[in-house]
């Protein structure tokens, strides 16, 4: 394609994957050959599947061995060198988590060559690390102090930076960059590249001048950063972070004439008792509920309750696309996509924008919600919407920068003023002097509480699509979502695989619900479901962008998911749940103690369909009166995109 | 000069290629192996068991790659070679390429040699046009193509595993290994990485035969040495010697008598004081990829230690830490210790580091860029210490630096 001329023209960096995979052997795969190869470390004997690390076999066996740029989502890299090991017959010490164990060896994790060199390696990262740990949001949160801490660092060998060299990059919405602190494990590069396909960020110059960049060294909020903060949880140290704004959260908590109310994702609650040394999966919704009200905020509301308005306006735009497309014959409107995950449509906004026409309309639940706040609930409790200061606590870096897209305004104020992320409101709560674990429960306030499970598995990957299917189902076939699915769990779309499919046959049909009557007028939808007879909707969920991208290359080249007719996307790998905005560390264990959390919690609650959660119903009935997908809702829920390419827009 | 040699002067164009082609693959390996012959870069690892490794993984696709990335400081011989002795070089690829099974040979030019292109391009025409590249070479049904890609200056792209990452487009920096470029190399695919040198004997034995080429040398270094011998002497230049020749030689040779230390195998090599010089070049003892530098006697051993330094700071990739990080406080300490600004107790701390550079850093680059400065502050340490400052002032480090 001609290089166009255009003044925001921005940095495109390759996304093609340069890092390391694991290793393979020819011939070979772990478990492969013989299956098991027996390994020696420090006296312990262990067999372990041909192929696995030293790292991993010293973990089977309980050894600690220390690691830094060593990552569990991530390929390996094998830089740092903080965890090498004497390997017998070996000349030079071998990095354990890049070393795989092929044939029997002999390892040694502890020797006087062993400790000194991972000391020497402390000591040369120390030198170049500037900082003070005591005004560092990674405080007793870092890795490389944990390390200082291990191997008895008393004194900098190799001296220490007296003054930063770098400006801190503040001009993104959602990431703050400031790499004085960069320990140069480029854990962030393989984040960006590997695990989310989007490759801002590259380690550029060489010697002691390399450094992480982005490119030609442009601010993040200048190259097609999609937010998803995925590389702040997985920086080992404090380079990396989410933009805080709780200092105007408290000034206006502290300002009278503010109102200030609290909407919360599903997710921080299933997270946030980790920053309170927690067990993860420990969920503490109403302990949280408690102190975000003790820390000041007016009203404390839920999210779910516009995931299940989501599900409503969202299933009812798939209906409609789906008659569109199968009885009026219009092309190029399917499959659609959730746009639920600020990330995902940023990244469909520069990497696929030729698919927008299949992005649904439909504003997250943190911006429905926000434009609700400052119009039906400023009017209902006759509060100036100009006094309602609306924050929102998100699992998510990437919901700082939706709150600031300026189409964001149906209210006529910004509907959102701040995006919080869990990590941040921990950090309130403890500044208030609150210790979540002690509280006593309470529930989020009227209208906007008690929402259904349907709207709280949103937290984790496959959930939206759960949820619309509990709903759709139900809709269209007039059974229960029970008679189809066991208990109404959709397991299919349930866990961690990156891309996963399913196809429902559409057993019977009910009849056409009264909420539909308005599109029925307009011809949006026929007075019966017969076109949908004999149907099978296809769908399928990807979590992660680099998944995301292997889906939507799949769509591009015609293969299995062009078929689809519903696909839902999270910008973070295992979901909301994972997101940037979550405590660190992350860890495929950790976010599967979340999920059980979001998922259990699910189980326990009458509610679990968003159709029947009776606040939507009535705000259905008093506000968006002429029902999903009306021109109230049009006004309010749903928004536009802008296809940016290569372009800031 | 009886310790010249000029075996690997004449050859005629091809004859090495033909016998080679007319016997199998694994003769052709047979043959190396027979030879003794282990690589010209400096490693020194066998050329038979390189090739054979390669040829014995099942794959569509393997390569052979020719190193001409002469990085070395100090080193010029593969200059020569690629000017004037290509017929036997690309013969060398080819028999290379035939031994395991690839399809495509690749020269890995160093940058500033960009002027040698035309000229190698030239030559790879005429062997297409006269039969020994392409399909079916010499009749023999064995299909071989060479291309010539262009470094960029860097110098750790003469790492192998860096070279590929270069190769397929990648910023260069060493990978881990294992796995190795024998069984994951290029695009993943098997590949062997050969010196100019070693491709250029392994043709004239194929031509001549492996006990012609066992005649010179010693029993774990057969064969003849080229060397690149720069420095404090009257007639630098390439020379072509047998494995086992001492230092005191080469120093008669070139004419570099007095010379107070010879740096074996360029930056990344040892320093040999004068006491020494009766160590021998070769695989048991002092291995060299060629680059010989002679110190003379009014030389600052700081000095050359500072330079080396300074190259290493500047070309480490810097990927893992001992090298990126470790390097910059070697040159900063050789810089005190200039001034006399470094404590005994700071030393030592700094040939701990060095010693730990050696041990931990990724690849052979960081592993021997420390080996001068210990090399230097061990053999020269009265030299080094008349200017140690007596009340040990350091740079900031304590005397009595922990024990770790």
């Amino acid at each position: 394609m001609p290089e166009k001329k255009h003044p925001n023209k921005v940095a495109v960096t390759s996304a093609v994957p340069t890092s390391e995979k694991p290793h393979v052997v020819t011939g070979g795969k772990p478990g492969d050959i013989g299956g098991l190869v027996s390994v020696k470390i420090d006296d312990i004997e262990l067999k372990v599947p041909f192929g696995t690390t030293i790292l991993e076999a010293a973990k089977t066996a309980g050894i600690r061995i220390p690691t830094l740029c060593y990552h569990e989502d991530l390929c390996l890299a094998g830089v740092c060198r903080i965890c090498v090991v004497e390997v017998a017959k070996q000349r030079t010490l071998q990095t354990s988590c890049t070393f795989p164990i092929t044939e029997p060896i002999t390892v040694t994790t502890t020797s006087q060559r062993v400790r000194q060199a991972r000391r020497h390696v402390l000591d040369l990262l120390l030198a170049k690390h500037y900082g003070e740990c005591y005004s560092c949001f990674r405080n007793n949160n870092c890795e490389l102090q944990a390390l200082a801490k291990e191997y008895g660092v008393d004194f900098f060998r190799f001296g220490h930076v007296e003054k930063p060299k770098y400006e801190v990059d503040r001009s993104s919405y959602s990431v703050v960059r400031d790499m004085n602190k960069c320990v140069l494990c480029r854990r962030c590069v393989r984040t960006c590249i590997d695990l989310q396909s989007v490759g801002v960020l590259t380690a550029a110059q060489r010697s002691d001048r390399t450094r992480i960049e982005t490119f030609l060294d442009r601010p993040l909020a200048d190259v097609i950063c999609i937010n998803c903060g995925q590389c702040i949880n997985r920086c080992p140290t404090g380079a990396l972070r989410a933009k805080d704004p709780s200092d105007e959260i408290w000034a206006a908590i502290d300002d009278p004439k503010k109102h200030v109310v609290m909407q919360t994702a599903p997710s921080p609650r299933a997270a946030i008792g980790e920053e309170f040394g927690l067990e993860p999966g420990t969920s503490v919704t109403q302990e949280m509920n408690t102190a975000i009200r003790r820390a000041g905020f007016d009203m404390v509301f839920d999210t779910n309750t516009t995931a299940d308005l989501t599900i409503l306006e969202e299933g009812t735009e798939l209906l409609h696309r789906l008659y569109k497309a199968l009885v009026q014959g219009e092309k190029g409107i399917l499959p659609q996509f959730t746009s639920c995950s600020p990330g995902w449509v940023k990244f469909i906004e520069h990497f696929y924008p030729e698919f927008l026409p299949c992005l649904s309309t439909c504003k997250s639940p943190q911006q429905m919600f926000g434009a609700l706040i400052k119009t039906y609930y400023a009017q209902k409790q006759g509060i100036d919407p100009a006094d309602i200061v609306s924050v929102s606590l998100m699992p998510c870096s990437a919901k700082k920068f939706e709150a600031n897209r300026p189409e964001m305004h149906a209210s006529g104020y910004k509907d959102v003023d701040y995006g919080l992320t869990t990590r941040e409101m921990a950090q309130m709560i403890k500044e208030a002097g609150i210790d979540l674990t002690r509280l006593p429960k309470s529930h989020f306030d009227l209208p906007f509480g008690d929402a259904s499970g349907a709207g709280l598995i949103f937290g984790a990957t496959g959930g939206v699509m759960e949820a619309a299917i509990r709903t759709v189902v139900e809709v269209v076939t007039g059974l229960k979502a029970e008679q189809v699915f066991s208990d109404a769990n959709v397991i299919p779309v349930r866990g961690f695989e990156g891309i996963k499919y399913m196809e429902i046959a559409i057993p019977q049909l009910g009849p056409v619900p009264a909420l539909f009557n308005s599109l029925i007028k307009k011809g949006k939808l026929g007075a019966t479901w017969d076109w949908l007879k004999g149907a099978t909707l296809k769908i399928a969920v990807a979590h992660g962008t680099a998944n995301a991208r292997k889906l939507m290359d799949d769509i591009k080249a015609g293969g299995k998911f062009s078929q689809c007719h519903f696909i839902e996307v999270m910008a973070c790998p295992g979901g909301c749940l994972g997101g940037g905005g979550q405590p660190i560390p992350t860890s495929p264990s950790i976010r599967a103690a979340r999920a059980k959390a979001i998922y259990g919690e699910d189980m326990g609650l009458a509610l679990r369909k968003s159709h029947e959660n009776p606040h939507v119903i009535k705000l259905y009935e008093e506000f968006l009166t002429d029902g999903p997908c009306g021109e109230q809702s049009h006004k309010y829920l749903h928004t536009h995109y802008t296809p940016r390419g290569d372009y800031l827009v | 000069m009886a310790n010249v040699v000029h075996i690997m002067e004449r050859y005629e164009p091809g004859s090495g290629l033909k016998k080679a082609l007319s016997q199998s693959r694994q003769d052709v390996i047979r043959t190396v192996r027979e030879s003794g012959i282990k690589g010209r870069g400096g490693a020194g690892f066998p050329t038979a068991v390189k090739w054979n490794l390669c040829a014995v993984v099942q794959s569509e696709k393997k390569f052979i790659v020719c190193n001409a990335d002469e990085g070395e400081p100090g080193t010029f011989k593969d200059r020569l070679l690629l000017a004037e002795r290509t017929d036997a070089l690309f013969d060398g690829i080819t028999i290379g390429g035939y031994a395991i099974g690839a399809k495509l040979g690749i020269i890995y030019l160093r940058a500033e040699y960009t002027y040698m292109r035309p000229g190698l391009e030239a030559k790879l025409a005429e062997r297409r046009t006269s039969g020994l590249l392409g399909t079916s070479i010499l009749g023999s049904g064995c299909n071989f193509d060479i291309e010539v890609r262009m470094g960029a200056g860097a110098y750790v792209c003469g790492e192998e595993t860096a070279l590929i990452q270069s190769l397929e487009g990648n910023r260069g920096e060493p990978r881990n290994r294992p796995p190795y470029p024998v069984n994951t190399g290029l695009v993943g695919a098997p590949t062997s990485v050969n010196n100019v040198e070693t491709l250029i004997a392994c043709a004239h034995i194929l031509a001549k035969g492996p006990e012609w080429f066992r005649k010179f040398g010693t029993e774990a270094s057969t064969g003849t040495k080229l060397l690149s011998i720069s420095g404090d002497c009257k007639k630098p230049g390439v020379y072509e010697v047998p494995w086992g020749i001492s230092l005191a030689d080469v120093i008669d040779l070139c004419g570099g008598e007095g010379a107070k230390a010879v740096q074996v195998g360029g930056a990344s090599g040892r320093t040999v004081p004068a006491a020494q010089f009766r160590r021998k070049l070769g695989f048991e003892d002092l291995a060299t990829g060629g680059s010989i530098i002679i110190i003379g006697p009014e030389r600052d051993l700081l000095d050359v230690a500072e330079n080396f330094l300074d190259f290493f700071v500047e070309e480490s990739c810097g990927q893992c830490t001992p090298c990126r990080e470790g390097n910059p406080k070697l040159l900063e300490g050789v810089q005190l210790l200039k001034h006399g600004k470094c404590s005994i107790g700071y030393l030592r701390e700094l040939q701990g580091l060095g010693r730990t550079m050696q041990a931990a850093s990724k690849c052979g680059l960081g592993q021997s860029s420390a080996n001068a400065f210990l090399d230097i502050t061990e053999h020269f340490r009265s030299e080094i210490l008349g200017r140690v400052s007596e009340r040990g002032q350091g740079s900031g480090a304590r005397e009595q630096g922990r024990a770790s």
